[in-house]
């Protein structure tokens, strides 16, 4: 799994933490710093922005996988530094920010703005891939995500039709009904899209969720 | 006569299309409706047309039925879930609306709410499904209702698909919303006639009437725009030539878009003219077309 961010402008981080003066800063080791948001790079220009914004750093330190129950540890290892800060700054995903709160006593702001579930198409460049939604979709197309690739998740077909392959909604994106086209095409199971997928049961998309997994 | 009997008293079938305002004010609407009254079967009321802000479809369909013009609702799914596309769906019945446009509608991101939140419960076709469960008398899952409605439901197509997977899936699509409960089909806009007649080859055996899309050409700047911004429709060069030539623009438009009209006429089975401001010129349109 890989979750997309993107850095918060930089008079927004300051603006959240203009209360205090001393800050903590995490980084996460994996798609954060896969993302290029809040790897040691970042977390060093970042320190190095708080510095010059007049807050003092009182560490640092790239959890490795943020969002993982062994961040309680991490941040026992750093508690001295950290119980020195007013605040810590996160850079990671909702999930890794919400993590580095749970086994911290300190107010945790967020660095990033966690965007979605994706691929890196080409160096750069990430693209939405699943929302997550509860209740897979995916069989009616045979591997292409309706609900998240079409800008209007439609699960019975396009819209008015592509511009050259393209989303008319959203140009930017690559029409997803035609790309599931072209797949169905080349598997020999067009005839699959001649069946009417019945209303999709959003109840399992509602927030907050939960779930046992019997093992 | 509403608009089923139109259709099955085998007539050419004219429609248009009315976008309400943004506002109170419907002295136009009113004047609008005047004019139109007798000259076309029935006037769509656009819902929030290109996902900008306005006077609900279902209060401008009213006001044209007390000018006396049938009223063809159009719903989207993209500013209700299904509990409201339903209830909205009743309300409009009781209102007098008899005709309904399913349709999933444009993004919030291209009109003047950009930041709104999408819903897209339901799409088109699934809409037109729970069109047809009202009308045998339950709500989509099943509950039975006191009172039912009886709409007769249409949808839209796209003729002029640019690729191939396009057009496909076009056909696909339309005869899945046949098989939802589409009584009729209003198109995109056609400017492209040969391009049409390839499309009605293909469709006539699904024996559902199609009305072929007509906008006005009104300006050079108007048919460069569609021609690089909206999928599926083209404007040819020899049309933008002829308007770039003409010193009347205005008759010149008029001129072009009842030839048109005159051109689909004999394969499809009416036209729907979105007029996009020109409303009030939709009679002389159709008295240079014959109709
Ligand atoms: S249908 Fe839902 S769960 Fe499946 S890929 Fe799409 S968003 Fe993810
Ligand atoms: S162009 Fe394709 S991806 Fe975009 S809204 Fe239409 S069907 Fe969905």
């Amino acid at each position: 799994m890989k979750t997309i961010t993107e850095q918060k402008p930089l008079a927004e981080i300051l603006e959240l933490l203009k209360d205090h003066k001393k800050i903590y800063i995490t980084g996460c080791g994996t798609c954060a710093t896969t993302c290029h948001t809040g790897g040691k790079a970042e977390v060093l220009a970042m320190k190095k922005e708080l510095e010059a914004a007049g807050k003092e750093v009182t560490g640092w330190m790239v959890i490795p996988t943020s969002c993982d129950i062994l961040t309680k540890y991490a941040i026992m290892d750093s508690i001295e530094q950290i119980n020195k800060a007013d605040a810590i700054l996160a850079m990671s995903c909702g999930l890794g920010i919400q993590t580095v709160a749970a086994f911290s006593n300190k107010p945790v702001y967020p660095a990033l703005n966690t965007l979605f579930i994706g691929w890196e198409e080409h160096p750069g460049h990430f693209i939405e891939i699943c929302s997550q939604c509860g209740d897979c979709a995916i069989g009616i197309t045979t591997g292409i995500c309706p609900v998240t690739r079409c800008a209007k998740g439609m699960l019975s077909g396009p819209c008015g039709g592509a511009k050259d392959g393209k989303c008319e909604q959203k140009p930017e994106h690559d029409c997803a009904w035609v790309l599931i086209y072209n797949r169905l095409k080349e598997l020999n199971m067009l005839d699959k899209l001649k069946e009417i997928p019945a209303p999709k049961n959003y109840s399992k998309a509602k927030i907050p969720r939960q779930v046992d997994i019997v093992q | 006569m509403s608009l089923k009997q139109a259709f099955e008293s085998g007539k050419f079938v004219i429609t248009t299309e009315v976008g309400p305002l943004k506002g109170t004010d419907t002295t136009e609407l009113a004047e609008v409706a005047e004019i139109l009254r007798g000259r076309v079967d029935a006037a769509n009321a656009t819902d929030q047309q290109s996902s900008v802000m306005r006077l609900g479809s279902m209060v401008t369909c009213y006001l044209l039925q007390q000018h006396g013009l049938e009223s063809v609702i159009q719903m989207t799914c993209r500013d209700r879930n299904r509990i409201a596309l339903q209830s909205d769906l009743l309300s409009a019945w009781v209102m007098g609306i008899k005709n309904v446009l399913a349709l999933t509608g444009d993004v919030p991101e291209l009109g003047d709410h950009p930041q709104a939140k999408s819903v897209y419960d339901l799409d088109s076709v699934q809409l037109l499904g729970v069109i047809s469960k009202l009308n045998e008398g339950t709500d989509m899952v099943g509950n039975e209702l006191k009172g039912k409605p009886d709409f007769f439901a249409g949808a839209v197509v796209n003729p002029g698909a640019d690729t191939e997977a396009s057009f496909e899936l076009q056909i696909i699509k339309m005869e899945k919303k046949i098989k939802a409960g589409a009584k009729f089909f209003q198109t995109q806009a056609v400017y492209e006639p040969e391009k049409f007649y390839k499309f009605m080859k293909r469709v006539e055996q699904f024996h559902v009437p199609v009305m072929a899309g007509i906008i006005p050409l009104k300006s050079v700047g108007m048919a460069r725009f569609m021609n690089k911004n909206v999928a599926g429709v083209f404007v040819p060069d020899s049309l933008i030539q002829q308007m770039a030539a003409a010193t009347d623009k205005t008759q010149t438009g008029l001129q072009i878009t009842a030839d048109l009209i005159k051109q689909l006429k004999d394969v499809c089975q009416g036209v729907h003219i979105m007029a996009i401001g020109w409303e009030k010129k939709v009679p002389q349109i159709l008295d240079i077309a014959g109709l």
